[in-house]
């Protein structure tokens, strides 16, 4: 249906794509995975029309095609359904859907009764109620999710591109996603299809293509592919190394009983979160579990005083912290990495110098003056402490892969000397490699007597990673696990509120 | 999730607040001045207020795609001069010849920001200093007023129909035409989706390119016309009058409740907006001893209450998201 034959494709300084031969059958559900860093983008946005290839060939339906925009390549019947949500959020949820294909009425003009009555009919059938004049960005990311996905079914897609779809969708809209996907095999139209997550490739997925470092390492059936074997070709690391090293594996640790260093307490905001109170030990990662929506994150932000709260106060070492001030969150010690690392954290077009050493310039300065050198040090180290694979500390940080940044925002935020770290999803949308690191580091710093507050809706990463696991619900704590009782099971019986407390 | 009062009245208000305040100008017109509520004076401020308004109208849809045309106080004063010169060839030309200058002006300033993804402010920046160096050449640096000299062309601009002068109907029809061409044709939708996100509308196969160069072309082409209009009824080239003028432009629209940054506005705000203006410095003309070069007090005081209320009643959600 499309393939690549020999596909080049190089940036300043580096070679993204490597003589990279692909191809997609028809009625397919092709797995591209890879490290960050591997191509997987860049080979999209050559199949798209987003980028132009130096060298090699793009064939659709056996023709060489060679698209000059992502127009292109959607009227030609390839969509793509990005990462990142890529709607307007301002406008409707029915303009949206049929941007550029709107119903016509008469003298050609835009049938909104028309258009608003099919639009409701399209998304029912993705199990979407809600009212489809409302502006998209008032929807949850999951349901935006939805509604790009249907945009490019509802184009009569002949391939649909998927980078990365359920990283912000909950287990039942990812049901919901994997029945469309199958509706589309039966239809005979095909799917690449981009995730970290295994379970979901060996779920639905019929082929499977590695991509390191710019090269296809490896394509085939996925049925029979041992789940270690895919993942020491997307590391390049040989199988035994995998297998001791572990994926997810944070280091056990025997728990804590020094006072804790987070306190807080009763924290509330009307409609958002109501009475939470947690409490996190120097040396403890305590995770906060619950459903999108159920205030984990705002519970982060209230901590780190980004949210104003009508009552509740938290407390550092005992010492209280002065409430509603960033500012002073900070010299208390805690730092949040949010979630949106687009939108709250890195500056995409500052370097990676600069970002990691924004929050700390005060330490890093006498008298006002920026010591260039202390800057030099401290962001050398975290480079190399981190991982961070830049083409140099001057790199603008927009240009590296989604790991890489998160690894950046990390620095940042070391770089302070924290003593208690609110995380916020630290490893969506990295790779299994990059996941793996990050991981091991919150586990070090936690180790060197920091208080960690870990946000995942990856329950294995919540029950592998934290000693305590705080379950929100609706804005209020509906159950504390520790020790053993810290499993899926009772995670998700706490969530569904199951449980006898 | 649900959507609060706080919110609603904001959405409400963006949308009709220009209207509510004008028509709250109106009863109070009425009730303080007796020379306010004539048909004359009525008249007199709707075709007066016509020129702006059909210049802000192209203003309204540069803006909702995300950018800004400062030029286009200086195409109005250009147009005016072109329309005027040309009227000695007749009216064809007089209404031609600004069309086609201000016209190319705003289609070399979309081709330069859809192309080379340059700056709006600082492209149209540049338009407006050449624009105005063209005008002041064209009259020997503002020293020749070049005289209406075809009576059908005057007479557009004079004619008047119960009071309403033939500019107001001229701003009805643009108005009603681009009201059709932003709410019910794929070209609107594709405004309103440059502004709200433009790598999100390209990667959803919106032309963003042709997009903004239309956008910039009918701003371009509207504040000539405005001009001829003006000069038209002027009998007049004018070289001074429209100088500074996209700043009021501007503030109408935004006093109408479209936003700088994109994405969201409509054509009917801009309107009231363009009126308010209009009554709020003919109300300022009837109080006896105020000069009414504090109209513009006024009215930057009135922008400023706006931009606040707007941030007051619908920035609510920003600190919630």
């Amino acid at each position: 249906m499309l393939e690549t034959d020999g596909v080049r494709k190089a940036f300043p300084g580096v070679t993204a794509l490597d003589g990279v031969s692909f191809s997609l059958g028809t009625g397919e559900v092709h797995a591209l995975v890879g490290e960050n860093g591997a191509g997987k983008s860049t080979l999209i946005k050559v199949l798209t029309g987003v980028y132009r290839a130096d060298a090699g060939q793009v064939r659709y339906r056996g023709e060489p095609v060679s698209f000059a925009s992502p127009l292109d390549a959607q009227r030609a019947g390839i969509a793509t359904i990005y990462q990142e949500v890529n709607l307007v959020p301002q406008m409707s949820v029915a303009r949206n859907l049929f941007l550029g294909r709107e119903p016509r009425g008469r003298f050609g003009l835009i049938d909104f009764a028309a258009m608003r009555e099919r639009a409701g009919e399209v998304l029912r059938g993705y199990g979407i109620g809600s009212d489809v004049r409302r502006p998209l960005g008032s929807l949850g990311l999951g349901a935006q999710q939805m509604v790009a996905l249907a945009r490019a079914i509802e184009a009569h897609a002949q391939v649909v591109v998927m980078d990365e779809p359920t990283s912000s969708l909950q287990p039942r809209e990812v049901d919901r996603l994997f029945r469309a996907i199958g509706d589309l095999r039966g239809q005979g139209r095909s799917v690449v299809y981009v995730s970290h997550r295994l379970e979901e490739l060996y779920r639905i997925c019929d082929r499977v293509t590695v991509l390191r470092d710019g090269r296809l390492v490896h394509t085939g059936p996925l049925a029979g592919l041992d789940r270690l074997r895919l993942i020491s070709l997307m590391l390049g690391r040989d199988l035994d190394a995998v297998r001791s090293e572990g994926l997810t594996r944070f280091a056990e640790r025997a728990r804590s009983h020094a006072a804790p260093l987070l306190r807080a307490t009763n924290l509330s905001r009307r409609h958002v979160l109501d009475e939470v109170s947690l409490a996190v030990r120097p040396g403890e990662i305590v995770g906060l579990g619950g459903l999108l929506g159920s205030g984990r994150s705002e519970t982060a932000k209230a901590i780190a005083g980004a949210l104003p709260l009508d009552s509740g106060g938290v407390s550092v070492a005992g010492e209280a912290v002065p409430p509603g001030s960033v500012g002073s969150a900070i010299r208390a010690g805690i730092n949040l990495l949010p979630e949106d690392r687009k939108a709250e954290g890195i500056v995409a077009t500052l370097s990676v110098r600069e970002n990691i050493a924004l929050a700390a310039l005060p330490r890093l300065s006498r008298a006002g003056i920026v010591s260039e050198g202390d800057v030099d040090r401290v962001v050398d180290r975290f480079m190399r402490r981190l991982r961070i694979k830049a083409a140099g500390p001057g790199q603008p940080v927009g240009e590296l892969s989604g790991g890489n940044q998160q690894k950046v925002l990390l620095a940042r935020w070391l770089a302070m000397n924290p003593r208690v770290l609110l995380l916020d999803e630290p490893t969506r949308g990295i790779d299994v490699g990059a996941k793996a690191e990050v991981q091991v580091l919150i586990d070090e710093l936690a180790e060197e007597g920091l208080a960690v507050l870990l946000i995942s809706s990856d329950l294995e990463e919540l029950v592998e990673g934290s000693q305590r696991v705080v379950v929100l619900r609706d804005g209020a704590v509906v159950g504390e696990l520790s020790g053993a009782d810290v499993t899926e099971e009772k995670i998700m019986a706490a969530i569904a509120g199951t449980t006898d407390d | 999730m649900t959507t609060t009062t706080r919110e609603r009245a904001g959405s409400l208000f963006r949308r009709h607040g220009a209207l509510l305040v004008l028509g709250a100008l109106l009863v109070i017109g009425t009730l303080a001045f007796d020379s306010f509520t004539t048909p004359a004076n009525l008249g007199n401020i709707a075709t007066a207020s016509s020129f702006l308004a059909i210049v802000a109208v192209g203003m309204t849809f540069v803006i909702i795609s995300g950018g800004i045309d400062l030029s286009v106080g200086s195409l109005f004063v250009l147009g005016g001069v072109l329309a005027a010169y040309g009227s000695r060839y007749g009216v064809v030309v007089a209404l031609l010849l600004p069309l086609v200058v201000c016209g190319v002006f705003g289609l070399v300033q979309g081709v330069i920001i859809a192309r080379t993804r340059m700056a709006p402010f600082i492209v149209t920046l540049a338009g407006l200093l050449a624009a105005r160096g063209l005008m002041l050449s064209l009259t020997d640096e503002g020293a020749t007023t070049y005289l209406v000299e075809d009576d059908l062309f005057a007479s557009i601009g004079q004619g008047a129909v119960l009071d309403v002068g033939y500019p107001f109907l001229v701003m009805l029809a643009i108005l009603a035409v681009a009201v059709v061409f932003l709410q019910r044709t794929g070209f609107g939708q594709n405004v309103y989706a440059i502004g709200g996100n433009e790598d999100a509308a390209a990667l959803m196969g919106v032309p963003v390119a042709r997009t903004k160069i239309v956008v910039y072309l009918t701003s371009g082409l509207l504040a000539g016309l405005a001009g001829a209009l003006n000069a038209a009824r002027l009998s007049s080239g004018v070289t001074i009058l429209g100088i500074g003028m996209e700043l009021d432009v501007i503030a109408a629209v935004v006093i109408g409740g479209t936003l700088l940054t994109g994405g969201a506005g409509g054509l009917g705000g801009t309107i009231a907006g363009a009126l308010l203006l209009g009554v709020i410095q003919n109300l300022i003309n009837q109080i006896p001893g105020l000069s009414s070069s504090f109209q513009q007090v006024v009215s930057g005081a009135f922008l400023a209450a706006v931009v606040i209320t707007h941030r007051v009643l619908g920035g609510v959600r920003d600190d919630d998201s």
